[in-house]
């Protein structure tokens, strides 16, 4: 009875993500090993061997995976499943797209986006958080995806576990990698962030935009998150938007600017420690379960509250 | 190219879903009902490749009750030239409606299979990849933008942290995301004209998959509610609560 988790990496840095599936994993109640894949990533997996609960970790180290791209990793984990009871991954972007594919070629069904974990049931949200659903499987292997923030991520330092490495599956080379443009990373990533400053769609224009919300941002240490309507006019990029369609944030403290409520956003937010709702509109729906509110305009607020900190 | 595309009938997407009382799942009766708005982007990726004189024919395949029928018209009045209905009234799951797909893909033989990233019901954001593992083909999934090449598609992806670009082999599996394109509003003479288009129909059991379903769900509850806090008269309440009460800052 052992688990495998695939870690989440950018080819540089081990993401947090992999510590609170690890959390997760842990209520398996079953030993679990760390698959790290990628190319040149012997420093991921020594970081992946240091955290608490890790009983070992794989390292698959090939230019095939250096993408991540599901069609090469998916084969990889198939190799690996004989030995294992159930396989994790965050609900990223790769976790996403990787173990679908490996749950079809194990036949199993998945459980995605798993936010808690009892024994063998999941609960899981479905209706954009409307419905959560407590669910069971009778496959004869689990392959799940888990929602990061709804776990808190484990510690580390207390061992460090062996690293072994494995054997690359052989690679279809269905899909190739072209490019890719990421966000100069100066800010705390949305998915970890303390704190995130969100802005909606009472901003008005891009320019408002980063002219209110980033300035805050930058003297909290804050993350930078946008509603879907925001990122829809174009205020900020698509990869900000905090909601069901976006990324689930769980922030100590969530601000949110300018944005009415949705409950698409609101299901992205909730598992946030404090949040703070700045809008004009008092009626606005955010304010029913904002811990503190705001009425008032945005536009004096905003430099002000940035000014006073 | 010949172009098979997904779609969903789903809760429509402006219906607040309530959960029912004795936790069996959610309020369905006499709720509207309408296509995914994932598979509404999806055909229409399908019928612009098809205006761009690079797809052939789009065929648009629906796995679920008599009235998915209604979500297949949809997709004929937007452009899909022909609809096949794999008729059940059971719940399936992801893995069976990919492997109905995968016999559906067998018979039609696409170059294409687009599909939304998922469906607003049960948010699983899982058939695109299992169709493609099904088949052992190469997937793009949450599609931003596709160009179509010689034997091969440029498809960008939206990931975590900005987008990503991928070669794909054809065939190929496109799921797509909210940003793919805005799908049109069907006009009434194409709706009109999409009464004529045929539907075929077929069941699980002529497709020779078992449906049965591998996960129980044991409850559906409704979400733990946050309270709703105080509403503050100035700024510096706000930082004052933030640091004493709150201690976040």
């Amino acid at each position: 009875m052992t688990t495998l988790l695939l870690a989440e990496h950018d080819g540089k840095l081990l993401s947090e993500q992999t510590a609170r599936t690890l959390a997760a994993a842990a209520k398996l109640g079953a030993p679990v090993h760390v698959l790290v894949a990628g190319a040149g990533v012997a420093s991921i997996a020594e970081a992946a061997s240091r955290l608490d609960g890790v009983a070992k970790v794989l390292v698959a180290d090939d230019a095939a995976y250096a993408h991540q791209l599901a069609e090469p990793l998916s084969a990889l984990l198939v190799s690996l499943a004989p030995n294992y009871d159930a396989l994790l991954a965050p609900s990223t972007a790769n976790g996403k797209s990787v173990m679908p594919r490996v749950a079809a070629l194990l036949d199993v069904m998945q459980i995605s986006d798993v936010i808690a974990i009892d024994g063998t049931t999941f609960q899981r949200p479905t209706y954009a958080g409307n419905a959560i659903e407590t669910v069971t499987s009778s496959d004869p292997k689990l392959v799940v995806t888990v929602r990061g923030s709804a776990f808190k991520p484990v510690g580390e330092g207390a061992a460090s576990a062996p690293v072994e490495a494995v054997a690359a599956a052989g690679d279809p080379v269905l899909s190739r990698f072209i490019k890719e443009e990421l966000d100069a990373a100066e800010r705390p990533e949305l998915t970890s962030a303390r704190i995130v400053v969100s802005g909606g769609r009472a901003l008005g224009s891009k320019e408002k935009f980063e002219e209110l919300i980033l300035p805050l941002a930058d003297k909290l240490g804050a993350a930078v998150g946008a509603s879907r309507a925001a990122v829809d006019a174009g205020y900020a990029p698509n990869d900000w938007q905090v909601g069901q369609t976006g990324k689930m944030v769980a922030p100590d403290l969530y601000i949110a600017a300018g944005i009415s409520g949705a409950i698409q956003h609101v299901a992205g937010i909730s598992d946030s420690r404090v949040i703070v709702a700045i809008n004009k509109d008092e009626e606005a729906p955010i304010f029913q379960l904002a811990d503190y509110g705001l009425v008032g305009d945005i536009f004096t607020i905003l430099p002000e509250l940035k000014d006073k900190l | 190219m010949k172009v098979l595309v997904a779609v969903k009938r789903v809760v429509d997407y402006n219906v607040a879903v309530r959960v029912k009382q004795d936790g069996t799942g959610v309020e369905l009766d006499n709720v509207k009902m309408s296509m995914n708005p994932f598979d509404e982007i999806a055909v229409e990726e399908a019928v612009r490749l098809k205006e761009a004189g690079k797809a052939s024919e789009i065929v648009a395949v629906s796995v679920g009750p008599q009235k998915a029928t209604e979500t297949l018209r949809t997709a004929l009045a937007m452009g899909a030239d022909r609809a096949i209905l794999v008729k059940t009234d059971a719940k399936v799951e992801p893995l069976a409606v990919a492997k109905l797909l995968k016999t559906v893909v067998a018979e039609e033989a696409p170059d294409l299979v687009i599909l939304g990233k998922q469906a607003i019901d049960d948010d699983s954001n899982q058939t695109g990849q299992m169709l493609a593992a099904l088949l052992g083909w190469s997937q793009g999934v949450f599609a931003s933008k596709v160009e179509t090449g010689e034997g091969m598609l440029t498809v960008t992806r939206e990931v975590d942290g900005g987008l990503q670009t991928v070669e794909l082999k054809l065939p190929a599996i496109v799921t797509a995301d909210l940003r793919l394109n805005e799908p049109r509003y069907a006009s009434l003479p194409n709706i009109m004209k999409a009464k004529k288009k045929p539907i075929a129909e077929k069941t699980p059991e002529d497709c020779g998959v078992d449906i049965a379903p591998r996960l129980t769900v044991l409850k559906t509850e409704a979400p733990k509610k946050r309270g709703g806090g105080v509403k503050l008269a100035s700024v510096d309440e706000l930082i004052e609560k933030l640091k004493t009460e709150a201690g976040v800052l």
